[in-house]
């Protein structure tokens, strides 16, 4: 008997690609043959509105990028912006960022976990996470007055101080934090079935993460130590005490155990911001109107989902002449297609929901 | 209290037509078509009740208060949904194989209310009390496979084909072990009749005397009717709702009435088969024997809901390995110890 293979067009429209991802799958009955990835669906061209933006202007551009880890954004562009002007950051600031950028960071990864718990086919996970993120999400309203697209960074330092009553309330979700994570490892990492989904599939080795450029939890989730919070500090984290998890066998599990790890550490690092957090401003002495030297600056900080890197040059105006984000989800994206080869239609989602990728980040 | 109100009932209407002078025959013939419609119309309302129960449930197990706005405490959002689903216009993709495709949701709901006669809803109250019971309702339940295969192939969508596909491959691998796992109960009571089987177990229930089979036949009978963590078929991570993909309003609404009377009829079959039917427990006959029925059944129903919001989903070739690979020689075993403990029973003489 002669078989063909057919193409399964997964996306734009699909539940599980994580917003509106496109992935052309040719399969053989059940197997995938070919993979090809097409993103693009929420291209917005972030970089070419930031040119005709001022300095300042920006920012909120940047949280609607990786929205689930908005504070991340803003604070990745707003180092670049410091580094071209030379601004040093107030302590207090400092600490500041600290505590919302891991705050963010939990919530990105409560996301990732619950889309994952519900890819592979258990949706209470899902309602679990966002129960939780719904208390960072407050924390975050009472801070800046929004949600989501929060814009809260400033170039020299952050927009507000914290509120009253903000400490109590972060305090009372950072006792409960490891209990739900616990509750987490409970429903759905201790779960044979998801186990027998995930573990041994889409295995990255050490040497395939790095040449693909992988970063964060998926670079770490295959035994690769590399943290830039660890390995080139930037902020306040070489003051900071926290270990960095990494994974074995660099398959869907150890991405997934990874993230659920990382949040634990993220509630440490927060706890100690706290308990060292100065008195002081909260805000450089920097100019009304930035003007910037004609120059160029590039820095990382370590998103949620990697690295997340900030170009820009600097003509001497008060608008950026070019900037460039290097988008840590595009860049893991790479990988996907290499992976799915010779796994089935199941696996395929359960690959893309453990690379974690947000759609806004991805397409910029 | 009430045990014999139904039967009060039917032996009422039988009277009623006797007094006209109807025939015995035909006096038979209505009696039937009263008591088979009375358990298919009584299924499909209940179905309404079991899709609030549905979402309550889930709605508790997820942390959430689940519908609570339209009618008292929400319990009319399944009718205002069900008003919403007929209203809604059943589109025909163009491409569709036409008649397979419109065919499909029509006798989709046949099999179950086939299976539905010859359950023994209390005592004396099976509306067709057939000799071949069991196996009359393995054989029509299966039938729906074909059913289910139709829709997927009618809607020319590759999405619903991979459902499709699925659908087959797993309920022909799980009726095995379905089957073979009542083989053992069938073996000690020797009748294939309802009744019979609830009768035997006035002393002991089967769960006690075949825990191995009740377990297999608990699981085969999650994966046959679709539901987590065996909902491959309409996967919705995966492939958006196998072979419901292209249905929409009455079309949709009447797999979703076909899954819920499945799951009703696993159910009903695992109290049957192995808690006793509808005898009471500890001997409690102060509540009616159908009570006792409803109340095992709801009990198994809770139970597919409770497993259903708790685990994910398995993988097909997963879901193929346990199905050939595990259960359907456990239930070999099973039939094989059974075999065995009967004839040394019989050898002691008790």
């Amino acid at each position: 008997m002669k078989t063909q293979t057919y193409f399964l067009n997964l996306g734009p429209q699909h539940p599980s690609t994580h917003g509106v991802f496109r992935v052309i799958l040719e399969l053989d009955g059940e197997v995938v043959v070919k993979a090809t990835p097409v993103p693009g669906y929420l291209h917005r061209g972030v970089e070419k509105l930031a040119e005709a933006r001022t300095y300042t202007q920006v920012i909120p551009y940047t949280d609607r990028m990786d929205y689930l880890a908005n504070m991340l954004m803003n604070w990745g562009y707003v180092e670049a912006v410091e580094k071209l002007l030379g601004v040093e950051v107030p302590e207090r600031a400092q600490y500041i960022r600290v505590i919302v950028g891991e705050l963010s960071r939990i919530a990105s990864h409560l996301i990732a976990v619950g889309s994952y718990a519900a890819d592979i086919g258990g949706l209470t996970g899902f309602l679990y996470t966002f129960r939780d993120r719904e208390r960072i999400v407050d924390l975050f309203e009472m801070l800046t007055g929004s949600r989501m697209t929060v814009s809260y960074f400033r170039i020299g330092g952050v927009a507000d101080d914290l509120p009253e009553g903000f400490i109590p309330l972060l305090q009372k979700f950072l006792a409960d934090l490891p209990g739900l994570c616990d509750e987490y490892d409970g429903l759905i990492t201790g779960n044979e079935i998801f186990q027998a989904r995930t573990k041994f599939v889409g295995v990255i080795p050490p040497e395939k993460a790095i040449n693909y450029s992988l970063s964060g939890p998926n670079l770490r989730a295959s035994g690769v130590n590399f943290d830039l919070r660890k390995n080139r500090p930037y902020g306040v984290y070489d003051r900071l005490d926290f270990e960095v998890p990494l994974g074995k066998n660099g398959d869907c599990f150890d991405r997934f155990v990874c993230r659920i790890k990382e949040m634990r550490q993220s509630g440490r690092i927060i706890q100690q911001a706290l308990k060292n957090l100065p008195e002081g401003p909260i805000q450089a002495k920097v100019p009304k109107v930035i003007r910037p030297p004609a120059g160029e600056a590039y820095t990382e900080i370590e998103s949620s989902k990697g690295i997340f890197g900030c170009y820009i040059v600097s003509d001497g105006s008060n608008k950026p002449y070019r900037v460039h984000f290097r988008r840590p989800s595009f860049i893991n994206l790479g990988c996907l297609a290499e992976l799915c080869v010779g796994w089935k239609v199941a696996d395929v989602i359960a690959i893309l929901g453990s690379l974690d990728i947000v759609l806004g980040e991805v397409d910029c | 209290m009430g045990e014999n109100v139904f039967l009060n009932i039917a032996s009422w209407i039988r009277g009623f037509l006797d007094s006209l002078g109807a025939p015995l025959l035909l006096n038979d013939l209505i009696m039937m078509i009263i008591k088979a419609s009375a358990v298919i119309v009584f299924v499909s309302l209940n179905v309404i009740w079991l899709i609030l129960m549905e979402r309550k449930v889930c709605a508790y197990i997820q942390c959430r208060l689940g519908p609570n706005r339209v009618g008292p405490k929400g319990t009319l959002q399944t009718i205002a949904d069900v008003i919403k689903l007929v209203t809604k216009e059943f589109l025909v993709p163009r491409t569709a194989d036409k008649v397979v495709f419109l065919l499909a949701p029509l006798i989709v709901f046949v099999p179950p209310a086939l299976a539905l006669a010859v359950v023994p809803w209390g005592d004396g109250m099976a509306a067709v009390d057939m000799n071949i019971g069991v196996f009359y309702l393995l054989a029509v339940t299966s039938l729906s496979t074909l059913i289910f295969w139709m829709g997927a192939w009618g809607s020319n969508n590759k999405y619903a084909l991979i459902g499709g596909m699925r659908v087959v491959a797993q309920m022909v691998s799980y009726e095995l072990p379905l089957v073979l796992a009542l083989l053992g109960v069938i073996m000690i009571t020797g009748t294939l009749n309802m009744s019979e089987i609830v009768e035997a177990q006035r002393n002991v229930w089967f769960i006690f005397t075949q825990p191995l089979a009740f377990l297999i036949y608990f699981i085969a009978g999650i994966s046959e009717t679709n539901r987590t963590p065996f909902d491959l078929v309409e996967a919705e991570s995966e492939i958006i709702a196998g072979p419901y993909t292209e249905y929409s309003g009455m079309g949709w609404a009447m797999f979703m009435l076909t899954e819920y009377v499945s799951v009703m009829i696993i159910s009903i079959m695992c109290t049957v088969m192995f808690f006793g039917g509808w005898l009471a427990p500890f001997g409690w006959t102060f509540l009616p024997s159908w009570f006792w029925f409803f109340f095992k059944v709801y009990l198994f129903i809770f139970l597919f809901m409770w497993i259903r919001w708790t685990y994910p989903r398995i993988r097909v070739d997963q879901l193929m390995g346990f199905g050939w690979k595990v259960l359907v020689p456990l239930s070999l075993a099973n039939i094989f110890v059974t075999g065995i403990g009967m004839y040394v029973y019989r050898a002691i003489g008790w």
